[in-house]
């Protein structure tokens, strides 16, 4: 009789510690909520809230001492972790923790301060540590449907809002779609390779160099590919996003921006570069269009907004588009180029979204550009972050920004894409209008009301950290592309 | 004699798709009837990994099955959470009337 062996638990500590910590405290709000409505609940939240990024600070103390330089697999080689999967996990968490920070003040004023909130958050962090670490394709379906399940909650977390819950009616519905494509992928790979695991996949598609592969693995791929792309809001499975990601409240919508996009990113890495990496002639073309696509429409489409929100979801697709230049070119400088560009991508629309959480007049929430006219003299702070937030976004240098294009175009050039990293280089330029017109909005435009002064200490904090980290990221770039490199060169099995 | 084999679980699992597919897409009635296509989906991509789990011999796709059937179940509790919350705001659930933000 077979027996099954109780499998090595030591590499998913992290997301184990995460897990029970998450259930613990929502055992803890739950028995703590004394009133429905007023200070109790409001304060309730906020212990849980620090505790959430208490505990997301230990994951991230745990992810990064535990990890040796060696590839690690656990669960019958269901779950790996190598320096790949702790580079994007600390930037997950990093993120996680940033989002929680900043969405307290905003969740208070508009009353929905609940303490499922944090813990949600939580909750979609490990399911995105999951599917970072998912060496199986049933791993990263859990992984993946357990980060969606709770995003559907947090996009409709103000619940009383039209707004907010149409969002996570249309991401639940949209997402649920994605998934749905990534499965059907899923048991085409899985019926044409015999196998779910990423090795022994990786093994059945390579075993036969000169034959043809067979048309199914194909089709499979294109499915995944596809869900994945809804994922990482490329185009043509952007649909959803500009409409999530101005309904879902303002917070919501920072963590949607960074978090799962990092998760998506880092699957659809592992996934093109591991198990399919023979392949890569077959799919390499998908992702170029993907990626210049997705590059176009970020650049032109977010021309006309007059809505930050969606402004900042059209930047978002184009930054995914960028990224993916990364992924196209298929080698370790490329994947290199990804893994800095997202790191980068991470701190500057954490501090965007921050700087739009603080646009409030008499207390209310203000999203529209022209509503920032004039805060240069009323806000000079505010002005100064965002300036340079929307610099870097735009990539001009000397500011973070530039170097993540940078190393990614400079993967294109070496590896021979020509096209691909002129294309990057000119919808940047067209990108960079209206990241800078905010600029100029800001500066040059007349006021006829200004925004209120008023910044919560938390929001005003990461807006200061992030501003600088951007800032200075030339004077000291060094770590990032060490952890950068050494990342990219466990993937290539380095 | 006509025997069920492999392409007949493959095509019915593709129809089964390609109509839950186009039941989010086409319907323009009725939400519940997209959370409906979803499930649809769901099972179809079961058919197909239960049809080659038999084939292959294999226990794993009957194990992914498993797991697809419990986060369906999960995936429709939330859909229908956030379609309560929604008809609470709107008093529809008419798919025209999911239209507060275009662009």
């Amino acid at each position: 009789m077979p027996t099954a062996e109780f499998p090595n638990l030591f590499p998913a500590l992290p997301e184990i510690f995460l897990l029970v910590a998450a259930m613990a405290l929502l055992m803890f709000g739950v028995f703590r909520k004394d009133d429905e409505a007023g200070p109790a609940r409001v304060r309730c939240s906020r212990i849980v809230a620090r505790l959430c990024i208490l505990a997301l600070l230990c994951a991230l103390i745990l992810v990064v001492t535990m990890n040796g330089s060696d590839r690690v697999t656990t669960f019958n080689g269901m779950f790996v972790v190598d320096r790949f999967a702790v580079y994007f996990k600390v930037l997950i968490l990093i993120s996680s923790a940033l989002s929680i920070l900043i969405a307290q003040d905003y969740l208070e004023v508009h009353r929905v301060a609940r303490f499922e909130f944090p813990v949600l958050v939580v909750l979609a962090s490990v399911g995105m540590m999951l599917m970072v670490s998912a060496n199986d394709l049933m791993a990263l379906y859990l992984g993946l449907e357990m980060q969606s399940l709770s995003l559907y909650i947090i996009a409709s977390f103000q619940r009383d809002d039209q707004r907010s819950v149409e969002a996570g009616l249309k991401y639940f519905v949209l997402s649920a779609l994605a998934s749905g494509m990534l499965l059907y992928g899923s048991s085409l790979i899985y019926g044409f390779t015999g196998t779910t695991s990423f090795d022994a996949m990786a093994g059945a598609l390579a075993a036969a160099p000169g034959e043809a592969v067979s048309l199914g693995a194909l089709i499979g791929i294109v499915f995944i590919l596809a869900g994945l792309a809804f994922k990482i809001s490329a185009v043509p499975f952007h649909m959803w996003t500009p409409d999530v990601y101005e309904g879902a409240p303002t917070p919501v919508t920072a963590f949607f921006a960074v978090a799962p996009k990092l998760a998506a990113i880092a699957l659809l890495l592992r996934v093109m570069m591991e198990p399919f990496g023979a392949l890569t002639v077959q799919w390499q073309q998908v992702i170029v269009f993907i990626s210049v696509a997705s590059m176009a429409l970020g650049a032109y489409a977010a021309i006309g907004q007059s809505n930050i929100k969606r402004l900042m979801a059209y930047s978002s697709i184009g930054h995914v588009g960028y990224a993916l230049i990364g992924l196209a070119v298929g080698n370790e400088a490329g994947v290199r180029g990804v893994l800095i560009y997202m790191a980068i991508y991470l701190f500057m629309n954490i501090g965007a979204f921050t700087c739009i959480l603080s646009m409030r007049r008499r207390g209310q929430m203000v999203v529209g550009i022209n509503d920032l006219a004039g805060v240069s003299k009323s806000n000079p702070m505010l002005a100064l972050a965002l300036a340079i937030f929307m610099f870097s976004l735009a990539g001009i240098p000397p500011l973070a920004g530039f170097f993540g294009k940078l190393y990614i175009f400079l993967a294109a050039v070496q590896a021979g894409y020509f096209t691909l990293a002129i294309i990057g280089v000119l919808t940047s330029v067209v990108g960079a209008f209206y990241y800078i017109r905010i600029v100029k909005v800001m500066y040059f435009d007349e006021a006829e009301e200004v925004l209120d002064r008023r910044m919560d200490r938390p929001t005003a904090l990461v807006m200061a950290a992030t501003g600088i980290l951007i800032a200075i990221f030339f004077i000291i770039p060094d770590p990032l592309l060490s952890q950068a490199q050494a990342a990219a060169q466990s993937l290539f099995g380095g | 004699m006509l025997t069920i084999g492999l392409p007949h679980y493959l095509s019915l699992a593709a129809i089964l798709f390609a109509i839950g597919i186009f039941g989010i897409f086409l319907n323009r009635k009725n939400i519940i009837v997209v959370l409906m296509a979803i499930e649809l989906m769901l099972l179809a991509v079961n058919i197909n990994l239960i049809a080659f789990s038999v084939q292959l011999g294999d226990l794993v796709g009957q194990i992914f099955a498993m797991f697809i059937l419990t986060v369906a179940a999960a995936e429709a509790a939330i859909g229908l959470a956030i379609l309560v919350i929604y008809f609470r705001n709107r008093g529809s659930i008419a798919v025209e009337d999911v239209n507060l933000m275009k662009g």
